[in-house]
């Protein structure tokens, strides 16, 4: 066999992008039409040809700040925390995270990785980020010195009933994806490529809404049916630059870097069956049908904490989550990009299902602590969830092309 | 052809090589190629590029490198040669199918054309650069240096970094099918890494 001799294609990419866009343009001009002579079932059923496929959506690997975290939610995202082999090296991290930036620099933007035996499989990125989180370990083998203090397990909490197999881990790899495929191969060649340096501790597999099902931007329901997520600061905004990168008051241990909390809550809906929809709106103080407050009507109203019930009771119950994770302490505020996960049931239950619940903050001790210790307290939604694991990460900054994640810290020897 | 044509082209050549082959993401290593320095260097080598770099990573013996040669002039370009500081011997090598009915790995007469304006592929169960006699292991994420030797006397030297992989297990010829061609490092364990990765010099 010969090497293949193969002509220069680089326009390729672009191309494709070319027709997409004005195959799409055309087929909103027909839309467009057909919305005159036809309606309902009928335009349903000539109109599947307008289907936008959003394959080719990429998320830019390469910035100051690590994408993945102001990234709008993908509908598909996989938690997977490695323990490096004993005895590893600050020189072997080093060409640990130099593999895996490659591989995601060129998995994000629908290119192969180098060695990827799927390439086939890399061509849709559908908007993939790859986010690289530092467990203790490996800060404390490549940077001691920089170790934020809150790089440590988090305290025991009394609600707590964690499981090994959910919590720790030396390095975190956050990929998300609005297509599960795409997923599923970035994390197999990303693994392969970690199998030198580091083992498998745990994988969490979570879902949202499928990309396309609802408008972007809507906030998204939990598996309680819960719309969640509701008061979390907007990407771009100055509340949600301090809340996730720090400011003077409280700073991240890094520029453009930050830190999350992953935690495995388990979502008895067995349980929560039990409980009626009232109920259900009370344990948290928001309405089922639009996440509106209680006190409020449409989903972003404030909350009315004051208001009292015709008995003379707070109308948002002090026991309600929303009321317990809101602490008058403005500085303690958290993002969270959670997703739902539904796992196999087990002894005789037909659910196991809960929340990966994943909080960035610049601080966790200033920041995360206080509201889960204020949760572990009192929060009436304790009766119906569980955290059974639990993983605290320092985020990196960014990197440019020729960098890679992490570098930073090995600029001092 | 006088010296004065050649040399202002050499920047202008590999710019274009380096836009065509930043068209997805930059690459963060084995960056595309590294014109020699060698003031000797001549227009053959520099018009050449090396992308997407690899090297399999082994214990000892064998491997492979694979990438993409890209021929960015309007004449057919011929390697004949490469040297890698990682290895005793560095061969060309192509893929037939032996005797058996297997594919087997033999050296590549006469070399590598790559084509005018166009690529030649050196991939797993292909063509590719073969190490021989490993002089310490490659561990996964070691950047391995290679310079390629054209027929008109140009050099082109560039780096690959190493990566586990399981395939490209193909025999060499004459070895009876024993030998293992491309060694395999255990990726589970913990493989034994060198105190430090192969040097350039
Ligand atoms: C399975 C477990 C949990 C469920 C089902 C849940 C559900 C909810 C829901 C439905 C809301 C109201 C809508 C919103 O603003 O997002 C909410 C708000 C919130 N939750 Fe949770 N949550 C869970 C665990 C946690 C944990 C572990 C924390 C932090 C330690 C937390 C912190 C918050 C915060 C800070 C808010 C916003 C409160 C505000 O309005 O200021 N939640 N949660
Ligand atoms: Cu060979």
């Amino acid at each position: 066999m010969k090497g293949k001799v193969v002509k220069h294609d680089g326009g390729g990419l672009q191309r494709r992008h070319l027709l997409f866009g004005g195959a799409a343009a055309g087929l909103g001009a027909v839309a467009a039409v057909g919305l005159q002579v036809v309606n309902g079932a009928e335009k349903a059923a000539v109109q599947p040809a307008a289907q936008v496929q959003h394959g080719s959506g990429k998320v830019p690997f390469y910035g100051a700040r690590q994408a993945g975290i102001g990234t709008a939610p993908q509908a598909h995202g996989v938690f997977v925390a490695l323990d490096l082999h004993p005895a590893t090296t600050r020189e072997r991290v080093r060409s640990l995270l130099k593999l895996l930036s490659d591989d995601a620099a060129r998995l994000t933007q629908g290119k192969a990785a180098l060695a990827d035996t799927e390439a086939e499989l890399a061509v849709h990125p559908a908007r993939l980020t790859v986010t690289f989180g530092f467990g203790p370990r490996l800060v404390h083998i490549v940077a001691p010195q920089q170790a934020p203090g809150w790089l440590k397990p988090l305290p025991d909490f009394s609600i707590d009933k964690l499981v090994p197999e959910f919590s720790g881990g030396d390095l975190l790899l956050q990929i998300c994806s609005d297509d599960p495929v795409t997923v599923a191969h970035a994390q197999r060649m990303l693994l392969k490529d970690c199998r030198s340096f580091a083992a498998v501790k745990w994988v969490q597999s979570g879902f949202r809404r499928a990309h396309g099902t609802e408008a972007s931007g809507t906030t998204m329901r939990n598996l309680f049916g819960q719309v969640d997520g509701t008061s979390n600061a907007v990407p771009g905004g100055e509340p949600y630059e301090k809340v996730v990168w720090g400011d003077g008051a409280i700073p991240s241990w890094t520029e453009n870097g930050t830190s999350l909390v992953i935690r495995r809550i388990r979502m008895d809906l067995d349980t929560w069956d039990e409980l009626d929809r009232s109920g259900r709106e009370e344990s948290v103080g928001r309405k089922l049908g639009n996440g509106a407050p209680l006190t409020g009507v449409q989903e972003h109203d404030e909350p009315d904490f004051k208001a009292l019930n015709p008995h003379g009771f707070p109308v948002i119950a002090d026991f309600s989550h929303m009321r317990r994770s809101r602490p008058d302490d403005e500085s303690q505020r958290i993002f969270r990009r959670a997703y739902n996960y539904d796992a196999a049931p087990s002894g005789g239950s037909v659910s196991e299902s809960g929340l990966i619940f994943a909080s960035y903050q610049a601080d966790v001790d200033k920041q995360f602590v206080p509201i889960q210790q204020r949760l572990d307290e009192l929060d009436l939604l304790n009766t119906w969830t569980m955290p059974i694991g639990s993983a605290v990460f320092a985020i990196p900054p960014g990197c440019q092309p020729g960098g890679f994640v992490g570098d930073g810290l090995f600029t001092g020897s | 052809m006088s010296k004065k044509f050649i040399y202002p082209l050499l920047p202008v050549l590999v710019a274009t090589s380096l836009a065509l082959s930043a068209c997805g993401t930059a690459e963060t290593q084995g960056t595309p190629s590294s014109v020699s320095q060698d003031a000797s260097a001549s227009h053959g080598a520099s018009a050449l590029v090396v992308g997407e770099p690899w090297v399999k990573a082994s214990k000892d013996g064998m491997t492979g490198a694979f990438g993409i040669l890209s021929n960015t002039t309007d004449h057919d370009i011929t390697v004949v040669g490469a040297t890698s500081p990682a290895a005793a011997t560095v061969e060309l090598h192509e893929t037939v199918p032996g005797s058996d009915g297997t594919l087997q790995m033999r050296a590549k007469d006469g070399g590598f054309v790559i084509p005018a304006k166009g690529e030649f592929v050196l991939e797993p169960g292909a063509s590719h650069i073969m190490l021989m006699g490993l002089k310490s292991p490659l561990a996964a994420g070691d950047d391995i240096t290679f310079e390629l030797h054209t027929s008109d006397g140009g050099r082109l030297s560039f780096t690959a970094p190493a990566k586990d992989f399981s395939g490209a297990n193909e025999n060499y010829e004459g070895s009876h099918g024993t030998d293992d061609g491309h060694g395999a490092m255990d990726p589970s364990g913990e493989a034994s890494h060198p105190a430090s990765p192969t040097q350039s010099k």
